[in-house]
């Protein structure tokens, strides 16, 4: 069996995805990348391998993807996380054309072809309003789980309504909001909704088309999937894998080499 | 002997006034604003009036500023932080015609005419960069409370460049700085050279033109002052250490007394 794989080095966490020769996935990792970047790609793979009960040998390619991608070492070939994202949206949900990525540190519109080619994006890259950090920032200002901020906010009926723009000042408005004895599942709610404002324009600018497909980390936030399909008036497509999607859209662009270094006829199957 | 009062409730410090009819400062006090704005301008106030040594009722006007001033529920009058840092810009150095005041969450520049009143101004409040929270940040990142800055960018040699484009994003720039060994003094002088550029961009779209006045928490620090002197390629103002922070509740008491004279006047016609 001839395996492909793929290695998302983020900001905050570096996922793996190994899939076999019919694109299937059979292993996956997640870790935080930590400050040792080199390691933690390594480590995702071999999570990743272990996993999947696949030997590193029978790996024929892999990419690296995301901020640390030139990190990983043992990788082929390195593809821009905007490409990857793209690409695993369209193989998870083939009807994709708009893909919202948020990370720990950016959030991503981009669209994209029936082909999973990339033809937009946009990406906040001057200023971190509205993305994942300041999720990050609201848990730990009101001392709650990341992981369970989304259900806390799908609790609250009225919403506050967050009015600074930085993700600086925020983080101190909502510990004034705690001072006026607000409730943390109103907070919350607030924040939830600022955020799916802010991607919101940021989806704008690229064209927001069906279907609209939801990556990254914060996409496995239940109320943020919530907060975004209300403010875009559409459904969006998820899925446990939508975490691992810069990943998969690695490893499926790690599987075309291993498809063109075999039949090299068939070249132009891409990288 | 008329005594007025000053109370500037900003978004990171309250900071309180008390000055006699001699243009003397009797007390000052401040402390950080936190989320009971009220409770805190009131123990604030408390604690100048008891090292003025004299009663509240001794205390004829006050007149409170800053973005909590209408909590300050003991104030006779409110205004804004603009007329307030003029009014106090003017008293310190009347030749002032711009001002630049760095807060905790705020930038302004404004322009005043020769009786302290404002002609333009313009502000920073969206975004933390051009704020002291860009500096409290960056310091929190490298490990350094907000009280050590001072002493830390005493020490820098060679500082390096921050881009300043994002309090948030800055945070990488800042640990790819110190895994590579740069010292943390430059990379805090840095980050104020980076605010710095900010406020003269800020300055330039009032117009800036001689004397410069440059107030507010930040000043304390002596290299800011320097590094935005450099770019204007002028001299600058700063007012002592001391009264630095509290020019806009200086201000403000300098109005209250103004006030008092305009009543006076009114009930003696």
């Amino acid at each position: 069996m001839a395996y492909a794989a793929g290695v998302d080095v983020g900001s905050t966490q570096t996922k793996a995805i190994v899939i076999d020769e019919d694109r299937k996935i059979v292993g996956r990792s997640l870790l935080d990348t930590g400050a040792n970047v080199i390691k933690a790609a390594e480590s995702a793979f071999v999570a990743a391998l272990q996993q999947g009960g696949v030997d590193e040998e029978e790996v024929e390619f892999v990419v690296g993807t995301g901020y640390g991608r030139y990190r990983v070492t043992f990788g082929n070939t390195q593809v821009t996380e905007i490409s990857c994202h793209g690409r695993g949206a369209v193989h998870l949900f083939p009807e994709t054309r708009t893909v919202v990525d948020m990370g720990g540190q950016d959030t991503k519109a981009i669209s994209v072809s029936p082909e999973g080619e990339i033809t937009d994006f946009c990406m906040n890259d001057k200023c971190a309003a509205g993305t994942g950090r300041f999720l990050g920032a609201a848990a730990a200002a009101l001392d709650i789980p990341l992981d369970d901020l989304g259900r806390v906010s799908l609790q609250s009926d009225r919403p506050i309504k967050i009015s600074t723009t930085c993700t600086v000042f925020a983080e101190s408005e909502v510990l004034a909001w705690i001072g006026k004895g607000k409730k943390i599942e109103d907070i919350l709610a607030g924040v939830h909704k600022s955020i799916a404002s802010r991607s919101a324009s940021l989806m704008r600018r690229v064209g927001i088309n069906d279907q609209v497909t939801f990556t990254g980390g914060v996409s496995r936030n239940e109320g943020m999937v919530q907060a975004l399909e209300d403010r875009l008036g559409t459904e969006l497509n998820i899925s446990d894998d939508c975490h691992y999607m810069g990943a998969l859209g690695a490893a499926l662009f790690a599987h075309d080499h291993v498809v063109a270094g075999r039949a090299p006829t068939e070249a132009g199957v891409t990288s | 002997m008329t005594v007025t009062a000053g109370i500037d409730v900003g978004s990171t410090y309250t900071k309180v006034i008390i000055q006699s009819d001699d243009g003397v400062i009797l007390s000052r006090a401040a402390a950080p604003t936190g989320f009971r704005l009220r409770e805190l301008a009131r123990e604030t106030y408390d604690r100048a009036l008891v090292e003025a040594d004299i009663a509240e009722s001794d205390v004829e006007y006050v007149i409170a500023t800053g973005i909590g001033r209408h909590q300050v529920d003991f104030k006779d009058l409110h205004v804004t932080d603009l007329t307030a840092g003029a009014r106090g810009a003017n008293f310190l150095f009347p030749q002032t015609q711009t001002i630049l005041d760095i807060g905790g969450q705020t930038m302004k520049a404004s322009r005043i005419d020769d009786v302290a009143k404002v002609v333009s101004f313009r502000l920073n409040d969206k975004c933390a960069a051009g704020t002291g929270a860009f500096l409290e940040k960056t310091a929190r990142y490298m490990g350094y409370t907000t009280a050590e800055i001072g002493p830390l960018l005493s020490t820098s040699k060679e500082p390096v460049p921050i881009s300043g484009v994002c309090a948030v994003f800055a945070e990488s720039e800042v640990i790819n700085h110190l895994s590579i060994g740069t010292a943390p003094a430059d990379i805090m002088q840095g980050a104020i050279q980076s605010l710095t550029a900010r406020a003269v961009q800020l300055m330039k779209r009032v117009r800036a033109e001689p004397e410069f006045t440059l107030v507010g928490g930040i000043l304390r620090f002596e290299t800011m002052s320097r590094s935005v002197s450099d770019l204007l390629e002028a001299e600058v103002n700063v007012p002592d250490p001391e009264t630095v922070q509290f020019v806009s509740a200086l201000g403000c008491a300098i109005l209250a007394r103004l006030r008092l004279k305009k009543l006076a006047a009114v009930s003696a016609a």
